[in-house]
């Protein structure tokens, strides 16, 4: 339903989105995971067409973004990370206004307005001005105008903040019943979050993927263990042998390289322990060359302790 | 079409629901109203003299009172301009409702044309409000219609590219009082290339003439009309529409 491919966007000097490339398929809901400026907000406004990407393509439903611009935002329902709300307007005429825009035929506009007002418990609020509505209020509202003229897509930006826990609650339950309509994107920086609504997520930070995976994996791989990769010359078996005794060492992969006798090795280890001195050493000892050593699985790691991993709000 | 008109309803409505739309078409009628009074006091002396010189034939109002009382109105408009338009784009971006907007299945000119037509009501029934006046002078006095009639036509022309002026600055920023401000020295700055005129010399000095927006008022204000002016007026009310275009589409890539 959508395709990101290799999107980029500079501001000035800033690469706030740095490729990235992922799909959503049809009725998922995505989580768009990752700590504040890490390019969520960027990508949510390149895919529904309010700034242009610096390269790169996104497709919905097989539209261009950029070639078939009004194609795409018929398909699309954003609430972005503050409501568009007209403050001085009644949340009627607010409502009507924006699925006139939206294109909802004349004729039915107040049977469409009635149909989300319904979906988001603001029957009672219709005939307010919106600058009198709570916080929570305004986020329905919000809502409720990305659900107009029936979107198969929503673009959800960090769609809980501000708000009180029984709101939270009632708007994960919310998101989730959406899912068997509609195709959903949905941003946050709180870990706890996806793991309740999404059935998929991709992790960003610096506005790159570090992980893109179902809950449930990420979680695993989080407790599970921590990867470091090396390139290293000498005997491939013999330096295999000699890095699968090293303690705490889980698991070893072999990625033969061009050049004789140099390899790349994914140690995977027991998570919490710091095997790389060790490692080092006995390459060493054994008169090997230490060509590289990284650690690959300790970003997703660092990532995750960016992330707000506890709900503070909701107890 | 259905689109701008739907944009249109909305910020006509904005405007009449606050105080700004009455705040602007009050104020410009009171400042509009205090020079008619001045003018006609002094109109009505000259013609008390005139008639106890016993001279036959009576003064012309269209020369004495109404002439400079369009004169008058068209720097009193460079002043309200300001006004009508600052909100036009900047309370939108500030809001974040112009996200709404750039993110609905509008074109930008939709946008920009229900926008500038807004505006350009508001303006054009201040416009209309003083022509109260007029009927005034219809009532009391024998004025010709015609010059009357152009002088009005001149005023809504310069107007839609003044209103047009005033959106294009206010697209560019998401702070009213920086909108109104630049506009105001927009406003400002097209009235006194007019004075700068008499001093360019010869190679600038027309130049400056032409772009004075005041400069082509008056042939309006003697109730000619030329269509040069008439020229000039669409053709900087449609330049300023494509800058607000441009200005749009680059505000995207800003973010
Ligand atoms: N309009 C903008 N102009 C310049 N830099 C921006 C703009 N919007 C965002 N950025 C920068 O881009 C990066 C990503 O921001 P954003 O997409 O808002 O992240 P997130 O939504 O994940 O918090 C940040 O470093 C931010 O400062
Ligand atoms: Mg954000």
């Amino acid at each position: 339903m959508i395709e990101v491919k290799n999107l980029v966007k500079h501001y000035g000097s800033v690469r706030a989105v740095d490729d990235i490339s992922f799909t959503v398929e049809k009725g998922e809901i995505l989580g768009f995971l990752g700590p504040n400026a890490a390019g969520k907000t960027t990508t949510m406004r390149i895919i529904t067409g309010f700034m242009p990407a610096s390269s790169g393509t996104v497709t919905v439903a097989g539209f261009d973004v950029f070639d078939q611009g009004i194609e795409v935002k018929k398909r699309i329902g954003y609430l972005p990370e503050n409501p568009p709300l007209y403050a001085d307007m009644r949340v009627v005429d607010y409502l009507r206004f924006v699925a006139a825009i939206k294109g909802v035929d004349k004729n039915t506009i107040d049977v469409e307005v009635h149909r989300v007002a319904e979906r988001m418990s603001i029957n009672d609020v219709l005939e307010k001005h919106i600058s009198k509505l709570s916080k929570g209020y305004k986020q329905r509202v919000g809502f409720a105008q990305a659900l107009l003229n029936n979107p198969p897509v929503l673009v959800l930006d960090e769609p809980t903040v501000g708000l009180d826990p029984k709101q939270i609650i009632e708007v994960r339950e919310l998101i989730k019943s959406l899912a068997h309509e509609h195709t959903v994107i949905l941003s946050t920086h709180i870990l706890p979050e996806v793991s309740m609504t999404c059935s998929r997520v991709v992790i960003i930070n610096d506005g790159k993927v570090v992980a893109m995976d179902t809950p449930d994996n990420l979680t695993a791989r989080l407790k599970g263990s921590e990867s470091i990769l090396l390139e290293v010359e000498g005997a491939i078996q013999d330096v295999q042998n000699e890095l699968e005794k090293t303690p705490n060492v889980l698991s070893v992969a072999i990625q033969p390289l061009a050049i004789p006798e140099t390899a790349q090795y994914v140690v995977e280890s027991t998570v919490g322990f710091d095997i790389r001195k060790e490692l080092a050493a006995r390459i060493v000892k054994n008169g090997w060359g230490l060509l590289e050593m990284k650690t690959s699985g300790l970003s997703l790691e660092e990532i995750f302790l960016r992330l707000t991993t506890k709900e503070e709000e909701v107890n | 079409m259905g689109n701008v008109y739907t944009i249109f309803k909305r910020d006509v409505r904005s405007y009449f629901s606050s105080p700004i739309a009455y705040v602007v078409i009050g104020l410009f009628l009171a400042v509009t109203g205090i020079f008619f009074y001045l003018m006609l006091t002094s109109f009505l002396q000259y013609s008390y003299a005139a008639m106890m010189q016993r001279q036959n034939v009576p003064l012309n109002v269209n020369l004495m009172m109404i002439r400079p009382f369009l004169l008058n109105t068209c720097v009193i408009v460079l002043f309200m301009i300001p006004m009508i338009t600052m909100r036009s784009f900047s309370e939108d971006k500030k809001s974040g409702t112009m996200e709404l907007l750039l993110t609905s299945p509008l074109t930008n000119w939709q946008i920009i044309l229900g926008k500038f037509f807004a505006t350009y009501f508001l303006y054009v029934v201040m416009i209309l409000v003083t022509f109260l006046f007029m009927i005034f002078l219809f009532i009391w006095g024998k004025p010709q219609l015609m010059p009357v009639l152009i002088g009005y036509l001149g005023l809504l022309l310069m107007g839609a590219a003044l209103v047009a002026l005033g959106n294009f600055i206010s697209s560019l920023t998401e702070n009213q009082i920086v909108a109104a401000v630049g506009t105001f020295a927009g406003t400002m700055f097209l009235w006194v290339i007019g004075f700068a005129a008499d001093f360019a010399g010869k190679i600038f000095g027309p130049f400056f003439g032409y772009i004075s927006i005041v400069q082509h008022f008056e042939d309006f204000s003697k109730g000619v009309f030329d269509t040069s002016h008439l020229v000039f007026y669409v053709s900087l009310t449609f330049l300023m529409l494509f800058c607000t275009y441009q200005s749009v589409e680059s505000s995207k890539w800003r973010g």
